[in-house]
C-alpha cells in the first residue's frame, strides 16, 4: 500500500510537467491548424497545405539525397576506425565529437566563407584566371551544408555497432572458407544495419526540418519546409505555421513506426 | 597480409577528418585577420579578440546563455531523476510504457516542431490572460527544461535497472527508512548516470538555437546572438567568438578523456 503512495508521488511531478509542456502542446498545434483567427473550426489551412507540395518534396528529396551521402561517408569511415588501435579509436571518438559541440550556426557559417562569390575557393580559381563559380544557393551548397552538419550523428552509430562485432565470429567465417567480400556481405553489413537504422534517423529527421542551412547556404533561394515555417510563423500567420508543423511531426511519426518495425527484426535500434 | 589494406583505411580517415575540420580551422585562421575581410588575409593581428571582448552584448548573451544552461541543466536533472525512479518502481505496464512514450516525443520531434508548440502554448496561455508579452526568460527555462529531462530519464533509468534490487531490499531489512535505504544505497549507485544526464543536459542548453530561437524574446543567448550577428555581413569577430568555442570545447574533451583513463586506471592498479 506504502510502495504504491510513494511511486505515485515520485511520478507526479513529472505526469504534471510532461502533460503540460509536451502534450498539451501538440494539441495547441492541432488547435491552431484547424481554426481561423477567430478561433472558429476551419480546415481551410489544410486545404491551402497543397500549396506547398513543391517544398515538401523537395525538402525530403534533398534530406535523402544528404542521409545518403552520409551513409557512404560514414561506412567506410566507421569501418577502417575498428581497424585501428583501442587508444586510437578513444582519440577518434573525440574527434569525431568536438564538430558536434560546434554550435550548427557556427559549422554551418564556416562553409560560407568557403563558397561564396568572394570565398576561399573562388579567390583560388582566380589565381589561374578562371571564373568564379557560383555555389552559394544552389540546392548541392544545401545539401553539402546537410552532410557536413550531420555526418556525425551518422558515424557514431555504425562505429558503435561495428565495434561491437564478435572478431571471433569473423575469424570462424573465415576458417569456414569465407572470402573477406563475403564476410563483408553475408555478416559485416547484416549485424551492422541496426546502426545504420539508427543513423537515418539521426541524420534524417534534423535535416529534413533545418531553416538555418537552406537560408545561409540556399541564400534565400532553396526554400525547405523549415524556412517556410519560419517565415510563416515571423509573420505572425501561426495557423499557417502550425498546420505545416503538424504535417511534418505526422510524416516524421510515421517514418520512425516504419524505421521501427525495420530494426526491431534484427534486435533493436541502437542511439 | 592483413597490414597490406592498411593505408587505404588511413586515407579514409584523413580525407573525412580534412572534410570536417577544414570549413573550422578556416575560421580560427581568419579570426586573426588584420583586416575586415574574411577570406584575404592581410597580416596577423588580435585585434577582433580584443574587440570581441570589449563588445558588452556578446558578453551579456554569454552570461546570458550560462545562467540558462546552469538552471535548465539542474531542474531537469532533480525531476528527471525522480521521474526515472517513478517509472523504474511502476509495475503498471501501461503507466510506464506511457510515460516511456511521452518521454520519447520530444526527442525524435525535429526541434522547430517541438519550439513551434511551445511558443504556441505561451502565447495561446498569454492571450488567455491577456499580458502583451507572452515570450520572456520563464518560457526560455520551461523550454530547456522540457528538451533536457528526457535525456537524464534516458541516462538514470538504465543505470536504476542495472542496480541489483536486493541491495535495496537488504538496506530495508537491515532497518534503513525507504529514505535513507534511497539515499544510502541507490543513489551511489546510480550517481554515473545523473553525472552524464546533467553534463548532456548543460551541453545541449548551451548548444541550442532552434528551440530557444522561438521560446524567447528579449533574453538573447550566445546562439541567438551569432544568429543575429550572421544576418548581416560577418566581420572576423564572430570568427574569434567561434575560435574561442572551438578551443574550450577541445580543452574539454580532453579534460573528460584524460579523467576518464585515469578512472580506468585506477582499478587496474588494485
Amino acid at each position: 500500500m506504502k510502495r504504491k503512495g510513494t511511486t505515485a508521488l515520485l511520478n507526479t511531478p513529472y505526469a504534471v510537467w510532461s502533460t503540460i509542456f509536451i502534450v498539451v502542446p501538440l494539441f495547441i498545434v492541432m488547435y491552431y491548424a484547424f481554426t481561423d483567427n477567430n478561433g472558429a473550426f476551419t480546415l481551410e489551412n489544410i486545404k491551402n497545405l497543397g500549396n506547398y507540395t513543391d517544398i515538401f518534396t523537395i525538402s525530403i528529396l534533398y534530406s535523402l539525397i544528404a542521409t545518403l551521402i552520409t551513409i557512404i561517408i560514414a561506412y567506410p569511415f566507421a569501418y577502417a576506425m575498428t581497424k585501428k588501435s583501442v587508444s586510437s579509436q578513444k582519440m577518434q571518438m573525440m574527434l569525431i565529437m568536438l564538430p558536434m559541440w560546434m554550435n550548427l550556426l557556427i559549422r554551418t557559417y564556416s562553409w560560407l566563407n568557403i563558397l561564396e562569390r568572394n570565398g576561399l575557393i573562388n579567390n583560388f580559381l582566380g589565381l589561374f584566371g578562371l571564373e568564379p563559380l557560383k555555389m552559394i544557393g544552389t540546392p548541392g551548397a544545401v545539401i553539402l551544408g546537410m552532410v557536413y552538419n550531420y555526418l556525425p550523428y551518422m558515424i557514431l552509430p555504425i562505429y558503435t555497432v561495428l565495434s561491437k562485432i564478435d572478431p571471433t565470429l569473423l575469424e570462424a567465417a573465415e576458417d569456414l572458407g569465407c572470402s573477406s567480400f563475403q564476410k563483408m556481405i553475408r555478416l559485416i553489413i547484416p549485424m551492422s544495419m541496426p546502426g545504420v537504422v539508427s543513423g537515418i534517423a539521426m541524420v534524417f529527421v534534423p535535416s529534413v526540418s533545418t531553416f538555418y542551412i537552406s537560408q545561409k547556404l540556399g541564400d534565400g533561394k532553396v526554400m525547405l519546409i523549415g524556412d517556410v515555417i519560419e517565415r510563416q510563423i515571423q509573420m505572425n500567420h501561426y495557423d499557417v505555421g502550425a498546420s505545416i508543423s503538424l504535417v511534418l511531426m505526422v510524416m516524421i511519426l510515421i517514418s520512425m513506426a516504419i524505421m521501427n518495425r525495420f530494426s526491431d527484426a534484427d534486435g533493436g535500434v541502437v542511439v | 597480409m592483413k597490414k597490406k589494406s592498411s593505408p587505404l583505411y588511413n586515407v579514409i580517415l584523413a580525407l573525412v577528418y580534412i572534410f570536417m575540420y577544414a570549413p573550422l580551422l578556416v575560421m580560427v585562421f581568419f579570426s586573426f585577420n588584420e583586416s575586415k575581410s574574411t577570406s584575404v588575409f592581410t597580416g596577423f593581428s588580435f585585434k577582433w579578440y580584443v574587440e570581441l571582448f570589449s563588445n558588452s552584448d556578446i558578453m551579456e548573451a554569454l552570461r546570458n546563455t550560462l545562467v540558462l544552461a546552469v538552471l535548465s541543466s539542474l531542474i531537469a536533472t532533480v525531476i528527471g531523476t525522480i521521474a526515472a525512479y517513478g517509472i523504474y518502481r511502476t509495475r503498471n505496464n501501461f503507466v510506464s510504457s506511457s510515460f516511456m512514450t511521452v518521454t520519447n516525443i520530444p526527442m525524435m520531434n525535429p526541434d522547430i516542431v517541438t519550439g513551434v508548440s511551445l511558443m504556441l502554448l505561451f502565447v495561446f496561455v498569454g492571450r488567455l490572460i491577456g499580458a502583451n508579452t507572452s515570450l520572456n526568460f520563464f518560457t526560455l527555462l520551461i523550454a530547456h527544461i522540457t528538451f533536457n529531462i528526457p535525456y537524464v530519464i534516458l541516462n538514470v533509468l538504465p543505470k536504476l535497472r542495472q542496480t541489483d534490487v536486493r541491495l535495496y531490499e537488504a538496506a530495508l531489512d537491515l532497518g534503513c527508512t525507504p529514505r535513507q535505504a534511497f539515499f544510502n544505497v541507490m543513489m551511489p549507485a546510480i550517481n554515473p548516470g545523473i553525472v552524464s544526464g546533467l553534463l548532456m543536459s548543460f551541453t545541449l542548453s548551451l548548444d541550442d538555437f532552434v528551440i530557444s530561437y522561438y521560446t524567447s524574446s528579449g533574453f538573447q543567448t550566445l546562439p541567438i546572438k551569432i544568429f543575429s550577428m550572421t544576418k548581416r555581413i560577418v566581420k572576423p569577430d564572430m570568427y574569434a567568438l567561434s575560435s574561442i568555442i572551438f578551443v574550450t570545447i577541445l580543452l574539454l574533451l580532453i579534460t573528460i578523456n584524460i579523467l576518464q583513463m585515469k578512472g580506468e586506471a585506477k582499478p587496474a592498479k588494485k
